[in-house]
């Protein structure tokens, strides 16, 4: 039966997700490469919280972190007491305190926000998350002011030897909350109140005449949505052992948002692959270029204007053409693409790059490291093959395209007939 | 417990200065067949968009089974077992075809906004989904995306959303707007299988499927109504010619 081998190819699915969460750090065992883990790890629940908002019931909130925040306050208060001895709560239940948080703010905030729906939902995020903000100064004792607050994670008796000191125990506490997070929230999508929420971004309208309440069905997403930002407020606390009024700001829910998108909202994973290129681009990007921003800026309208489906579009079609076994008539045209506008893309960084030298580091001399080669940016020369480049990738973009707009229409149709037939 | 199922007393309603429903009082008793007839502009949408609580009522009152209903909330009108369809198809264009099905009936089954319930271990409203289907005739396409359906399909998916739920006073707003004569007929085959039992009440400016359908016609001018009686009566009446004639719409192929 249908029904049954999908049912196991999902198990399947959960299985390889756990195991890869088991096996990452074996795989990256550099203590850079293990700290990034864990931001994605925290991410990702973020991300997919907050698709629970804008793919899943249609609602663009500009103020999430607020949610994620104020989850991360309570849980680095809750540790914090916890050091004092007042309260005793275990490190392993800290992310849990953080959902609980997020889900009070939630009901507390969602009753206001969620009144109204589409642009003046959007608004009255945005308003709620500057004003969240604002109080962050106003009440040092609580959000540590300027500086924050910070924490010791190592707390308590150590439990079967775990005491959270190693980088590495923090590791496997998020992906624990990270597979149990995404199991949840994934299984929202399968309940009435998940579907009625598909609904409602669909046609809130017509959702009031087959009787419901949407102004519920929006206020009920968006609590459960807090709870689970709540728990990768808690998970950031824990790793960074620190919290500041960054944490609750409309940056941090910018940031959610653009990654989220670029994942792609129309997927239950979109938000894990944004999650992956978010963190990539922010954190490693930092290190090599201080054009990472602009990078990230272009990346998302690219995306925005071009693949609003986001990266899980791509990759879901390129699966598709995998499983009609079309992928060999593609794949030549489709790396030629790739091959000649990734040579236009290197002349373009290469002048961004070039540029940013000269309006930021040009005290330290005209020349600059560009991968392996010293480049002089005020010389003819770097900037005619930058420019060369640019106009090579794509010229030859252009000329592969309509070849590989030719074959890819063909293929699709194929794709939909096959699918038809199955049908039948 | 009254007789009636719907009951319209004096509604009235204003958009600024402009009165569109004059006084309208209708009485439907149970299980009756009322189509709406009416010149363009007489305000049929406006009163079906009155009943089904999407517009509030200036004065006056509507009784749903002997209850008043006037100031409810569409949603709770629905709760209270009226439904209604639309003029312009108003569906769920990014789910598929079953999924907007099962949408409709969760409320009536009392699922409300659980997110402890399994939607596919729903033997209920995978049952009552999968029946709804069968009656609309869209087996074949269950899980294409509504919005790729034609328009033929997505009128009947329209009457499915409407009856899901299981309420026994039916609104059709021009359920045929638009189709060729098959289609129409095919229609109101649906129309008539899926509405036993149940009283309906609909807007129709095709003539054929008003003589169909009907037990009653309702003429509306104005926005009032200036006759309620069988078709037979209806088309003698002096009147409803004489508001007909008068307004250089004669009435269309009175077959």
């Amino acid at each position: 039966m249908a029904f049954k081998s999908s049912a196991w190819s999902r198990l399947v699915l959960w299985a390889a997700f756990a195991l890869l969460l088991i096996v990452a750090p074996l795989m990256f065992t550099k203590g850079a490469a293990l700290s990034l883990l864990c931001q994605m790890g925290t991410v990702m629940i973020f991300g997919l919280s907050y698709n629970m908002l804008l793919g899943q019931s249609g609602m663009l909130s500009f103020g999430h972190a607020v949610y994620s925040g104020l989850g991360a306050f309570i849980a680095i208060h809750a540790m914090n007491l916890t050091a004092a001895g007042t309260l005793h709560v275990p490190v392993t239940l800290i992310p849990l305190v953080g959902g609980f948080a997020g889900m009070f703010f939630g009901i507390l905030f969602g009753y206001v926000t969620t009144k109204k729906s589409g642009t003046t939902f959007a608004m009255i995020t945005l308003g709620l998350v500057e004003l969240v903000a604002a109080c962050s100064l106003m009440f040092p004792g609580f959000f540590g002011g300027e500086g924050g607050i910070s924490t010791d994670r190592v707390i308590g008796n150590a439990f079967l030897g775990i005491t959270y000191g190693p980088q590495v125990q923090v590791y496997y506490l998020i992906a624990f909350w990270l597979f149990v997070s995404t199991v949840g929230m994934y299984v929202f999508t399968q309940t009435p109140l998940g579907r009625i929420a598909n609904a409602v971004r669909d046609n809130p309208e017509r959702v009031e005449f087959v009787g419901y309440d949407t102004q519920w069905v929006r206020y009920m997403t968006l609590i459960l949505s807090a709870f689970f930002a709540g728990i990768s407020g808690g998970l950031s606390a824990i790793n960074f052992e620190i919290v500041t009024a960054e944490n609750v700001g409309a940056i941090r829910s910018g940031l959610v948002l653009l990654y989220t998108f670029i994942g792609g909202i129309g997927y239950f994973i979109g938000p894990m692959i944004g999650a992956v290129i978010g963190v990539f681009l922010t954190v490693i990007l930092s290190d090599f270029t201080k054009a990472w921003q602009f990078y990230l800026g272009v990346f998302f309208i690219f995306i925005v204007m071009y693949v609003p489906g986001g990266v899980a579009s791509i990759l879901m079609m390129q699966l598709r053409l995998l499983k009609f076994g079309k992928f060999a008539r593609v794949w030549k045209r489709l790396g030629m693409l790739c091959v000649f506008s990734l040579i236009a893309l290197t002349g373009v960084v290469a002048m961004v790059e070039m540029m940013y030298h000269r309006a930021l580091d040009s005290d330290n001399g005209p020349v600059m490291k560009l991968l392996f080669w010293d480049v002089d940016t005020q010389a003819t020369m770097p900037w005619g093959i930058a420019i060369v480049l640019l106009i090579i990738g794509a010229a030859g973009a252009r000329m592969v395209k309509p070849g590989f707009q030719r074959v890819w229409g063909d293929v699709s149709i194929e794709i939909e007939d096959a699918m038809r037939r199955a049908d039948a | 417990m009254s007789s009636l199922s719907l009951e319209l007393q004096q509604v009235r309603k204003s958009f600024g200065r402009a009165e569109i429903i004059r006084g309208a009082t209708l009485q439907v008793t149970k299980g009756e067949r009322v189509a709406i007839i009416g010149p363009n502009g007489a305000g049929k949408s406006t009163l079906f968009n009155l009943i089904s609580g999407r517009f509030g009522l200036s004065s006056g009152d509507v009784l749903l089974n002997g209850n008043s209903i006037r100031g409810l909330k569409p949603f709770e009108i629905n709760r209270r077992g009226l439904s209604r369809s639309f003029q312009i198809t108003n569906i769920f264009h990014r789910l598929s075809v079953f999924e907007n099905l099962r949408c409709a009936v969760l409320w009536s089954l009392g699922y409300k906004y659980s997110f402890w319930h399994r939607l596919n271990k729903l033997k209920d409203a995978n049952e009552k989904a999968e029946q709804i289907l069968e009656q609309i005739g869209l087996k074949s396409r269950r899980d294409v995306n509504a919005g790729l359906l034609t328009y033929a399909e997505q009128r009947a998916l329209e009457i499915g959303i409407t009856i899901a739920g299981g309420a026994d006073v039916i609104l059709l707003d021009e359920p045929t707007a638009g189709m060729s004569r098959s289609e129409s007929d095919a229609a109101v085959e649906l129309i008539r299988k899926v509405t036993v039992g149940k009283t309906l009440l609909m807007v129709e400016h095709d003539m054929s499927v008003v003589f169909g359908l009907a037990d009653k016609i309702a003429v509306l001018v104005y926005g009032e109504i200036i006759a309620c009686d069988t078709p037979q009566n209806i088309r003698g009446n002096q009147k409803v010619q004489e508001a007909y004639l008068g307004n250089h719409a004669p009435m269309e192929a009175s077959a």
